[in-house]
């Protein structure tokens, strides 16, 4: 009995197919799509026993209401306007080139790498919707007001330093986010045109 | 004569496949890397708003998910086709945000708590109503960071 046994070799081929129903079963149960989004901060609440004193003294020239009724209407300031015209609306409001009386203030401020420069940080765009309002539009008009900042900053940062906003380095959009800072605020929901 | 004329002629040789398994399983284990597990089975259906400016979310450990939108097909009968929160696994009122969101919160890291997002994924057609409620309720759990969800729109 000196002849040895040889074990005989497990088939492998077969493996590759089951690897294979693996990768299968793993590509439809996960989900690679990058979630993306239009990112707000949300104001602290208000404590209960200070609801009512809350209004800030806001002087008229630096607010720019925003309106969408329960038609998906935007009233902007005070006149009724179309989707396509709220961003140079906005735009122009927040950057007040020839410093009209009636657009916002501006205060001069040092700001690093652009000096002394006048910074308009004393408007505020407030964005009203009424209950009955379509998520797509207010969407949209936060799209719109997130485009007239992102459009003033790319400008600002091209003439400054050639390049665009998102290609500067942290320091410097920190310095081009001082000179044109966000300020979006989200009343509380009243009912304006009530129709349902 | 012999020389050139052998009877089996030439064989290709056979490629050797034995790596094969190997790479695939690379591969499955990249793909399990790169990508999340769905964690829930959506209740309602939406279809996200249009928007221009997106910003990517970075980390997926850090956001919660809410959902708002129609129940889908089999849940209508039971909850008519008004738009509703889902939370996890189950339908939610706003007033039930908040635990949910302490709930979430806990189950963070501490050091990354100050980081969380709530991605807002509302079908477009959702009355503000509803969303209002939402961030009202987010609002008051000082779950002040949210993202509205939307799709890149083609300009």
């Amino acid at each position: 009995m000196g002849k040895k046994r040889k074990t005989p070799g497990i088939n492998g081929s077969s493996s590759a197919d089951i690897a294979f129903m693996l990768l299968i079963f793993f590509l439809i149960t996960t989900s690679m799509d990058t979630d993306k989004g239009l990112a707000r901060r949300l104001p602290p609440p208000v404590p209960k026993d200070q609801q009512k004193e809350e209004s800030v003294d806001i002087n008229k020239r630096n607010l720019l209401v925003v309106l969408i009724n329960s038609n998906n209407q935007i009233l902007c300031g005070d006149q009724f306007i179309d989707i396509s015209q709220l961003k140079d609306r906005v735009k122009e409001f927040i950057d007040n080139p020839y410093n009209d009386e009636h657009k916002p203030e501006k205060v001069e401020e040092d700001v690093p790498f652009f000096g002394r420069t006048m910074v308009s940080k004393k408007h505020v765009i407030s964005l009203q919707n009424d209950r009955g309002t379509e998520y797509q539009a207010y969407i949209s008009v936060q799209n719109e007001l997130a485009k007239a900042y992102n459009e003033l900053r790319d400008d600002i940062s091209k003439k400054k330093f050639g390049k665009s906003f998102s290609e500067l380095d942290e320091d410097q959009q920190k310095a081009v986010q001082q000179i044109y800072p966000q300020k979006i605020s989200e009343a509380e929901p009243k009912n304006y045109g009530d129709k349902k | 004569m012999g020389k050139f004329s052998k009877a089996g002629g030439r064989e290709m040789p056979e490629l050797n496949t034995s790596s094969l398994p190997d790479l695939v399983f690379a591969f499955l284990f990249f793909i399990m890397m790169v990508t999340s597990m769905r964690e829930v089975t959506l209740m309602v259906q939406f279809r996200s708003p249009q928007a221009t400016e997106l910003q990517k979310l970075e980390k997926k450990s850090l956001v919660t998910f809410i959902y708002v939108g129609k129940p889908t097909q089999e849940f209508q009968a039971k909850l008519g086709s008004e738009a509703r929160l889902q939370l996890n696994d189950k339908f939610a009122e706003p007033s039930e945000i908040q635990d949910y969101i302490a709930q979430e919160k806990s189950s963070m890291k501490e050091e990354d708590q100050p980081f969380m997002t709530v991605s807002i994924k509302a079908d477009k057609d959702t009355r503000m109503g509803l969303i209002t409620d939402v961030k009202q309720a987010l609002r008051e759990a000082y779950a002040l960071k949210i993202s509205y969800s939307a799709r890149q729109a083609a300009e």
